[in-house]
Order: C-alpha cells, then structure tokens, then sequence
C-alpha cells in the first residue's frame, strides 16, 4: 500500500510529476489540506500563505507543460524555518518583535529553491530567534511532536520537524546552531542534516550565532535530504563566511559511494544522562555497521566536556551582537510606552523579546563587557580550537563519527522549561559539531517502547557531506523506520 | 606657571567609493532620504556584510602616502553602542588590528610673511582605521528623522598621536590630510558634505609635564576654520579655568562656530563598554606585497614634495607655489604647460595660472577639467609674449579669447590683429629717428651720461606705434641709434 | 575567572537596552549564576598557546568590486517602519 501523498518522498513524488500521475496543483492542494487538518493540534507553521502556494504549484505546471521543468524539486512543496526571508512573506523568527514584520528580500537559499522550482510553503515555527530545544520559546505557542502531542517536536527548528513528521510539507529546511536541525529530527523520526558550516549561503537567514549558524534540510529519507542539499549548497559571494567548494551531485553519488568505511565511537558521547532504549538503539546500529564490514573504533574527544560551556560562551556573545537591531527603531515592535529613545530601546526590547532571548543577550552581553572579554569570549574561542583539533584528530583514523543524536527522545512540553541548565543539556551531543564546523545528520534508527522516534547521529569530515549522506543511507536502505509515519 | 596645550585629532575621511563598504547599493550625498539603502544598510534580519575592495585600496593607499606601515593581516570588530543612526547598533571598524599603522603628517605652519614658507613638522599618526559612516538625524521640535543614506559609507578614522599644540598646527594638520587625500583620488573632503569630519582631544599641562592633563574632546568642527577657531577657544577656556584656581574635568564639548562658543554635552547617555568583538560575519584581510606595491605605484607625489620640487626645478615664487599645490590638477597643468614653455619661462606660466586663468575660471563657474585652455596653448601664448611677438596687455585679452572659444594664441593674434608692431625693424627704427630728432634737449642730456633721458624718447614711439610696439625693441633701438648719435 | 556573583545585572541590563523587572532581575540572575557556574570550567582548560578559532574554516580577502547595484524603493525600506514621516523614520526627539 503506498503512503498518501502528504507522506510520499521527494523521490517518489518528483517520479509521479515526471510522469503527470499528479499535477503539483494536487500535491500542493493535498500538502495544505493536510496541513489545514492537523495544524490545529501540531502548531508547526507561524503562518501560509495558500494562494500564493498554488500560484506557485500552477507555474510549476505550466513549466513542466512547456517542457521547462527544473528538476526533482520542480514542484514540491517545501516549508522554511521563520527566519529565512522570503520577499513578500512574514518573517518572525517565532518573536513577538517581528509579529508583524514582512521581508522586503529573498534569502540565498529562498532564490535557490525557488530556481529549483520548489513550491515555498509556510513559515515554520520554531523557538524565539532559533534559540531552544523544544519550540516552547516560540512567542506564538509551542510545536508539538506529532509522534506524541503532550510532547515536544524538539527545537529550534521543531516547526520544520514537526510539519515534515506530521505530513504538512515533503520537505524542510531549519537551521542548526547547537543541534537545531538533528536534535528535532531525531525526535520526529526525520532525517536531519547540519552541513558544513560555509557550505550553504547564510544570506537571509536570521542570525542568531554568526559562526555557528547553518541551514539545512529536514527530509523523510537519506535521498532527499541529498536532493535538497544539491540544490541549497554553493558559494555565495553575499556571505563572505561561504565556502568555495565543488558541488558534487549529493543524490547520484548515494549509489556510488559504498563502504566500508571506518567509523569512530566516541566514548564521551555514551556517559551518564545517555537515555538507555536510545543507547540500545544506537547500540544496535553500530552493530549493523560492524556487520557490514565497518572497521568500528572508540575514539576520544577529550575536551567533549567543555563543549556546552564554549559554546554557551560563544552563542550568546554574538547573539547579545546579532540581536541588538531589534530596537524598534527601523522596523519591529516598537513600544507604546516609549517617551524618549531610550525608551524606544529598552521598553520595546523588553516587551518585544521572551525570556529566553533575554537571558541569551544578558549572558552575551556579560561575557563580552569590559574585563571579561578575555576569561570567557576569547577563552571559549580558544577552547573551541582544542575541540576541532579533537575532531580532526579523530579523522585521521575513522571516516566518521557514530554517537546518539539527543542524550533523550522526546520529552514533554512544559518539563525542562523552567531550569534553562537542564535544558541546554539536551544539545550535549550536538553542540560541539557546531562549534568545529563539522557536517552530521541524525537519522532514524528506532523507537522507544512507548512509540517515540530514536534518531543516530553521523558526523563527518568538513565538506565531505556526499560521503556522510552515502554512510546514512546504507544504513536507510537495511531498515525500515522512514517508512513508519505517526498517526495523527 | 606656564602651560602647554597637548592636542590629538581623530580625523574621519568619507571614502570616494560607487558603493558602500560592506554593501554594494549606491553610495553618495545629496539624494532623496532613504533613497540609498538595501537590506544590508538597514541591517533587516537575516542580512550579511561583504567588503568593498575598492575601500580597501583607498585605505592602503592612504596609508602608503602618509608612510604608515600597513599590517600585513588586519580584521573587522563590532563596536556596539545603541544609537538611532546606527542601524545594528554596532558599527563595523577595527579595533586592535588597524589596517594602518603609524605613519605622519607633514604640516607647515604660517610663515612670517604671506610670501614666504613657514616651518613645516611631522605629526605622527597612531593609526588609520576602516569603518562604516552611519546615517543621519535631523532634528525638528518635538522628533527626529533619520535618514540611512549616508549609513554605510566607506570612512577611514585616521587618529593622530597628541603631538599638536596650538590651533594652528591643527588647523596646518588638517589642510594637509586634506590636500593628501584629494590628491591620492581618495576623497573630496569637503568638509560641508560631511566628507571630512574632525573632533579633538584637548588637555593643557605645565610645560615641562609629560604626562597628559585632563582631556576635553571637542565635537562638531564642521569646517576647517572652526577647527582653530574651536581648538583656540576651548584652550583658553581650559587655561582660564585653571588660572581661576578651577579643576578641569573630563567632558564632551559641542563648538558652535556661529557663536565661537561651546558646551558641555550633558548628554543622558550611559557610561559606554562598546564591548568590542571580531565580527563573525567578515573575514581578515591580507595585505601582500604584490598588493602593496600595486598601490604605491598608483600614489601620487605628495603635495609638500611637489611643491619643494617646483620651487627648486621650476624656480617659481613660493606664493605661486601655494595657489598651485592644494589642487593636483592645477599643480599638474602647470607642469605640463611649464615643461612645453622651456627654460626659463615656468613662473610666466605660474603667474598666467594663479591670476588670469583662476580669475577666469571662477568668473565662468568652470572646474579645470572643463577649461578650453590646455598646457600647450599657455605655453604658446608664454611663448608668443616672450619672443616680443605679444606685448602683455594685449596678451591679457588674447588669453581671455582663448578661454571663452578654445582657439590657439596665434590664431587669436591674427583675428583681432593683436600682434606688436611693427613686424619689420624698419618702421619702428623710423619712429625712433623721428623721436630722437625731435627731442635735442633730451640727447642732450643722455650725451652728457643721464641715462634716464632715454624715457624721453619712448612716449611719441609708443604713440606712433599705437601702443602695441613692443618697449623691449623700442628700448635696444633707440640704444642702438643713441649710441651712433 | 570571574565569579558569577559579580553579574551586574543592572549594568548588563543597561548595556543591553532591556527595561527589566525587579522579578526578572531576581529569576534571571539566579538562573544565568547557574549557567555561569557551570561555565566556569572553562577556566580548567589549559589553553596556553593555543590559537582562538573565530571561523571554523578561515579564509581571508573575501570581498567584492565596488560596482554599485541598485538598492530598496523608499517603500520597501520603510514598509516596516513603526513611525515614518517624509521618507524618513521618525524617533522620539534625539538631544545631541
Ligand atoms: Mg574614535
Ligand atoms: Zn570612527
């Protein structure tokens, strides 16, 4: 029995308009019925926009009936994380300071994906200015995770997770600073990939950590994760931290890399506070890696300790950075109490931001301010140096890293929202691929007892995402958890 | 007690850029407000910076002619401090690494008299810095306006060391930086567009003290009068204060040159901690050597060394030279037209462009480059006067021809029929006889050794020539003709 | 390292350009002293020559021609504007 539409890949779909089997009119008029059925319980979307979805669907038809069709992602449609700017479209980043603003721009990736011929739908909710682990810092509600409503889809990208999971897009993209993409596909059931940092164009994507933050896909399988990673990637020369590098063809090269590879365990990532059914599951993927023929290693990654304090350190000092244009000055919530421009300042920003953006900028703010410049920012920077050197170390005896992707599976709303610390516990697995740079991807790798999705985490060598997705994929094709699809 | 004044300048320079420096949307002054932004000026969410090269080159090149060292790798910091004209409440500049290192002024004071060259010193600099201009607020009664247009400029902050000590060292200081930056085609410094912006840092000390006084930085010297005239100002104001037995404190001062008075600004703002960090969004620069010496090839002579060499080759009077110097192109025409004149004729061609042709130019409202007057025509017209073939005041209105329609001294000559006469030795030797002749009591006295007499001769010569015989020849005729006498 | 008890709230606050509650300068600086305490351990590492990493992947000279594009309409400039008056956005007073 095939899936319904909303729960098809991209892979199966794209063959269907290639074929005329269905028109992207009926997908995307299915993709948004599902939408409008499940919306109510889920909450992933800030906001869609559905005449302009099926203006898009119909040019994708008339391409196609000229015989001008882009590609695989001609068609499909395909939901942002709201904070990559689509011109014309609200742009929130789940705050209440940009409820209402409208981006006048296109990000880099938005022009991608549009040339792709992708259908843009939805601006997917996640926590305020991508900061969170569980979408709750949202201004707008929480997501939830469609696997188990009571809990959370994880975050911040939990929208992006929570839309794909819950049939309400084929496709979508998040963006990832601490774990942002892998950690909430990993408790969606979803394949989740953070590439490279400087592989795809930050250009138009709401900063929260400059040198941390980069885009990527959510997908339903390995193979779509690649497509939509094909048609993001690339220099771009508005983003002087964007990469030059050659764009392999991510899909085709899936069949022709084959392993085995040799694949590291790093015995920091299996401590306390592992979850034990999401230990086994991990468990047991490692041994179906070793089955076929994988050399499995432990490795070390020594300063695996410090990484959460680094990256706290680093993360908040450029967001306390990034964050200061929200000032309700040029656009934004600007406050009605306001008398003076001080005012304007600090009441706008206070009324306009959540708790969690305050903490963040008061943290950023402290560790930058005179005299403490060089115990923690320049200190952190320092660490984060000692933290890639182990990566890379690492690489010189494995391919790849194999550890879980959240230390838990999904935990219930409204259970870490009041202890921050416990909370930035949640990325301890995902922190430190941020702060060297590194491409990984969760992937499916089983469920919990009670029916909740388990996700595994890669992490490969910088630039290097054709052999990552290939080692994820040979483990895709040998298991069947893409094809389970919650039921809501 | 005697006291000095101790004065260090932070001169901004506007970078003559087509765009902005770390975006690529139009740059420029005097268009429609807001009429110069993009997503990056306005810092919408999601927006990146990226470096204009151009400014880079313009920094270095400033550099290079104010002999700083340029630092091999420099980077970009955020300067953060919330203001409505700065549109990311940080300012992207450099704050431990400058792209410019070191490096001088060269200055010259005013001399004794206006004709003659006053006491020239170097200032050294600190540092010069790239950083970004920020937009505009205009005050009206109950709000202000901002307008982004000017947000995003390219700026170069050039800080000098607190190495001046009166006014007019500043005042010589900033001419200067002036002058070298329009030459080296990095800005137009004007300073009523904003393109050059200066505030100082002002303490007085006992002489002898080597340690700095209390600073007072001075704000808004908008024009480079109002620079000495502020700087002068607050140092009697300090040294008054002192001499009432008052203790100076650290402040901002506001100098309104309208009423050549200022104040303090008690502004309500915060104590700053800009909290300075390297931007994550930009990456260093390298400077090679290859780039460096690209650029050096393209810097101009400075206008001080052209100056020295135009006195010592050309033998032009000092005040000729300081009407040419400020403007590279005028200095440059003159070169031009100097080297076509030959020996010996260069201060004619000076004194043609410091009078006539300046006069000319203003008088029609014309920039240089739009003059129908080239190097070669000056220096044909020099040429003319100096073989006799001109006398000057008909030179005058042969120049004014040329300059209204562009032709050639001689053609003008021809047409209005300007030429000295007489063209042939015989006729002006005729008047000569005839003068001589007719005025016994004058040879005379020129017989008996009275030199002098021979004016005497001139007046009826130069009327039979109807004013265009040329005084020269009259002057070795009538010689030649007395002495066979 | 610094000790977390020296967060001054009221300074950071201020710096920030964030109108805190008393109730919030109590909660966050509880919950940010926690967070400090905790990254305090960075002080443990031993980072004695060791280079600070500002880009994962540095590069350097990356910039563009000055080659001037155009840029917003007025409107789309302004369209998010809170206040706007003759094409420009309009603040409370600014005393200078
Ligand atoms: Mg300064
Ligand atoms: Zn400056």
């Amino acid at each position: 029995m095939t899936a319904p539409l909303h729960f098809q890949s991209i892979a199966e779909l794209s063959e269907h308009l290639a074929a005329r089997r269905i028109s992207s009119v009926e997908l995307t008029q299915a993709v948004i019925a599902r939408t409008k059925a499940v919306e109510s319980r889920v909450h992933a979307f800030n906001s869609f926009d559905e005449p302009d979805a099926l203006a898009q669907a119909a040019a994708s038809d008339s391409r196609r009936a000229g015989g001008q069709s882009c590609g695989a992602l001609d068609g499909i449609p395909i939901g942002l994380k709201d904070v990559i700017a689509v011109s014309g479209q609200p742009l929130t980043a789940s705050s209440k300071m940009l409820a209402n603003f409208v981006s006048p721009y296109n990000a880099t990736v938005t022009e991608s994906l549009q040339g792709a011929g992708a259908v843009l739908h939805g601006r997917l909710n996640c926590d305020e200015f991508a900061m969170g682990s569980s979408t709750e810092n949202s201004a707008f509600g929480p997501a939830h995770n469609p696997w188990d409503l009571t809990r959370t889809p994880g975050g911040s990208s939990g929208g992006s997770a929570a839309a794909l999971a819950a049939g309400a897009a084929i496709a979508t993209l998040g963006s990832d600073t601490g774990g942002s993409i892998r950690q909430p596909a990993a408790l969606c059931g979803l394949v989740g990939l953070k590439p490279t940092y400087g592989l795809i164009s930050r250009f138009g994507l709401i900063a929260y950590a400059s040198s941390l933050d980069q885009i990527g896909p959510f997908a339903r399988t390995v193979e779509d994760a690649a497509i939509v990673l094909g048609a993001i990637a690339g220099h771009d020369p508005r983003d002087s931290t964007s990469f030059k590098t050659e764009i392999p063809d991510y899909r085709a090269e899936l069949k022709r890399r084959r392993g085995p590879w040799k694949l590291g365990i790093p015995e920091e990532y299996f401590g306390a506070g592992l979850d034990p059914e999401v230990g086994a599951a991990v468990e047991k993927a490692i041994a179906f890696y070793k089955a076929q023929g994988c050399e499995i290693r432990e490795v070390s990654l020594p300063h695996t300790h410090y990484c959460l304090d680094a990256y706290y350190v680093i993360a908040t000092a450029e967001a306390s950075s990034n964050l200061a244009r929200y000032d309700g000055i040029r656009y934004g919530h600007r406050s009605r109490e306001a008398k003076d421009v001080l005012d304007v300042y600090q009441k706008s920003r206070a009324e306009g931001f959540g708790d969690e953006v305050k903490r963040r900028i008061i943290l950023g703010t402290y560790v930058l301010s005179s005299g403490y410049y060089d115990a923690y920012y320049l200190r952190a920077q320092k660490v984060r140096t000692l933290i890639r050197q182990d990566f890379l170390n690492a690489y010189r005896e494995v391919d790849a890293l194999i550890t879980p992707t959240s230390p838990l599976p999904a935990f219930k709303l409204g259970e870490k929202s009041a202890d921050p610390l416990a909370m930035y516990l949640c990325d301890i697995y995902t922190i430190g691929v941020n702060l060297a740079g590194l491409p990984a991807l969760s992937l499916p790798c089983g469920f919990t007892a009670g029916g909740l999705p388990i996700g595994l985490q890669l992490i490969g060598q910088p630039f290097r995402e054709a052999d990552l997705l290939a080692t994820a994929h040979a483990y895709e094709q040998a298991h069947d958890w893409h094809t389970k699809f919650a039921s809501l | 007690m005697n006291y000095e004044a101790v004065i260090g300048l932070e001169v901004h320079v506007q970078i003559k850029t087509h765009s902005k420096v770390f975006t690529r949307v139009g740059a420029g002054y005097g268009h429609e407000p807001n009429t110069l932004t993009d997503p990056v000026v306005l810092a919408l969410p999601g927006t990146l910076p990226v470096m204009n090269k151009a400014a880079l080159d313009a920094i270095i090149k400033a550099g290079l002619l104010l002999g700083c060292e340029i630092a091999p790798v420099c980077k970009w910091d955020r300067k953060q401090y919330f203001y409505p004209d700065s549109p990311k409440n940080y300012q992207i500049s450099q704050y431990d690494q400058p792209i410019c290192i070191g490096g001088s002024v060269e200055i010259e004071l005013p001399g004794a008299a206006r004709n003659i060259m006053g006491e020239h010193k170097k200032i050294p600099l600190a540092r010069i810095h790239l950083e970004e201009d920020v937009g505009k607020l205009n005050h009206h009664a109950a709000d202000s306006l901002v307008d982004y247009n000017r947000a995003g400029t390219p700026l170069m902050e050039i800080v000098s060391d607190p190495a001046m000590h009166t006014a007019e060292e500043a005042y010589a200081y900033l001419t200067s930086i002036r002058h070298t930056m329009i030459y080296g085609g990095i800005s137009d410094c004007d300073m009523e567009k904003g393109q050059l912006r200066c505030d100082a840092n002002i303490s007085i000390r006992p002489v002898g003290e080597t340690k700095l006084g209390t600073k007072v930085e001075l704000k808004n010297l908008n024009s480079i009068s109002f620079v000495r005239d502020g700087i002068a100002h607050e140092i009697k104001r300090q040294l008054a204060v002192v001499a009432a037995g008052g203790k100076l404190i650290q402040e901002t001062r506001d100098y309104d040159g309208q009423t050549g008075t200022s104040q303090s600004l008690r502004s309500k703002e915060m104590a700053h901690d800009y909290r300075y960090f390297p931007d994550p969004d930009l990456m260093p620069v390298q400077v090679d050597a290859a780039w460096k010496e690209k650029l050096r090839a393209e810097c101009p002579e400075l206008p001080f060394d052209k100056q020295r060499r135009f006195l010592r080759d050309y033998q032009v009077p000092y005040t000729i030279t300081s009407v040419l110097i400020p403007e590279r192109g005028l200095s440059d025409f003159f070169e031009a037209s100097a080297q076509l004149a030959g020996p010996g004729r260069a201060q004619a061609v000076g004194n043609w462009i410091a009078n006539d042709f300046l006069r000319e130019l203003s008088a029609a409202k014309l920039p240089l480059g739009a003059s129908k007057i080239t190097p070669a025509s000056l220096a044909e017209l020099v040429g003319l006067v100096e073989a006799g073939t001109l006398l000057n005041t008909a030179a005058k209105e042969v120049f004014v021809a040329m300059f209204a329609t562009g032709e050639a001294p001689a053609a003008v000559v021809a047409r209005l029929g300007l030429a000295a006469v007489p063209s042939d030795a015989g006729e002006l030797e005729t008047w000569c006889r005839d003068s001589i002749a007719a005025n016994p009591k004058a040879l005379a006295e020129f017989k008996a050794g009275k030199d002098g007499a021979i004016n005497a001769f001139k007046g009826p010569v130069m009327k039979a020539g109807k004013g265009k015989a040329n005084p020269k020849l009259v002057d070795e005729t009538l010689r030649r003709l007395l002495a066979g006498a | 390292m610094a000790a977390p008890s020296d967060l001054n709230i009221d300074r950071i606050a201020e710096l920030s350009r964030l109108a805190l509650t008393a109730e919030e300068k109590v909660r966050f600086s509880a919950q940010l002293g926690s967070v400090l305490g905790h990254i305090e351990q960075l002080s443990k590492v031993d980072v004695t020559g060791i280079e600070p990493t500002a880009h994962a992947f540095p590069l350097h000279n990356i910039w563009a021609a000055d080659i001037a594009r155009p840029g917003l309409a007025v409107a789309d400039a302004l369209r998010n504007a809170p206040a706007q008056r003759e094409n420009m956005i309009v603040v409370p007073k600014v005393m200078e």
